[in-house]
């Protein structure tokens, strides 16, 4: 049973997702540390990933393509900065050219992965995603999203609340 | 437009017109500052897109732009969305 509570922080453009698995450390680091891994769970169903390169040590770089319905393959890279095996993950996230360099037209959005046992075989994980501005947060979400996605309307009330917390 | 919605006063501000019927004068009357304080804020808010001044007759209403509040809200939901997608794949890996 897996729980996930997110918290969006619109004032401080973060969104903090946890969740709690019933598995070793260990083998959630593998969902990080594995390239074939990581394909399995990084794109939506619609937008599958292809991890071309993978070195998650400090000052390391994954590069990935995503493919879309429609053939088209967005580009992305992450930098890493701190990988601390199976507790601690930092990268900058951000997307590339058709060469795979950096694209510096598109945002950067800095990710904190952190792992930790909590007893009884189960591992809580965080990722803490910080986005510069809104603009950056939609040009992410522009690639790699479901077509039509359920546009929510109407409750205005989590935008304007400071923290938004929903759990399953 | 997150930032303009960092302040208490700025999203009591945005709740409020949203009916459209106060003035900037009207609105200030709300608040423990100043008048030139909530024109203040009510000038961030103008710049975000999430307010207008609108003229009913002689009198000038601040109204909330519904359809920023919406796109600000829409972001964030698909975001979440991506994760919980991301969530479910990788429980699906790891408790297999």
């Amino acid at each position: 049973m897996t729980v996930i509570a997110v918290r969006k922080n619109p004032q401080a453009l973060t969104m903090t997702v946890e969740a709690e698995f019933d598995a070793p450390a260990g083998r959630v680091w593998q969902l990080w540390a594995d390239p074939r891994q990581l394909e399995r769970w990084w794109g939506p169903p619609t937008y599958p990933a292809t991890v071309t390169l993978h070195d998650v040590r400090p000052g390391g770089r994954v590069e990935y393509h995503m493919t879309g319905p429609e053939g088209d393959q967005p580009k992305g890279y992450w930098e890493i900065t701190e990988a601390e095996p199976p507790k601690r993950l930092v990268f900058r996230d951000g997307f590339a050219n058709d060469d795979g360099s950096p694209n510096t037209d598109m945002p950067v959005n800095l990710a904190r992965v952190t792992i930790e046992e909590i007893g009884g075989g189960r591992t809580r994980m965080s990722i803490q995603s910080t986005y510069a501005d809104t603009a950056a947060m939609e040009q992410q979400l522009a690639m790699g999203m479901e077509e039509g996605l359920t546009q929510a309307v109407g409750q205005i009330d989590a935008v304007l609340a400071e923290d938004t917390v929903r759990t399953r | 437009m997150f930032g303009a919605l960092a302040d208490r006063t700025r999203r009591d501000i945005v709740r409020r017109a949203i009916d459209g019927g106060e003035g900037v004068a009207e609105l200030a009357k709300h608040y423990p500052m100043s008048f030139a304080a909530v024109q203040k804020h009510i000038a961030i808010l103008e710049r975000a897109g999430l307010v207008t001044k609108q003229r009913t007759g002689r009198r000038k209403v601040v109204r909330t732009n519904l359809e920023a509040l919406r796109v600000a809200r829409r972001l964030l939901d698909q975001y979440e969305d991506l994760w919980r997608g991301r969530v479910d794949r990788m429980a699906a890996l790891v408790e297999a």
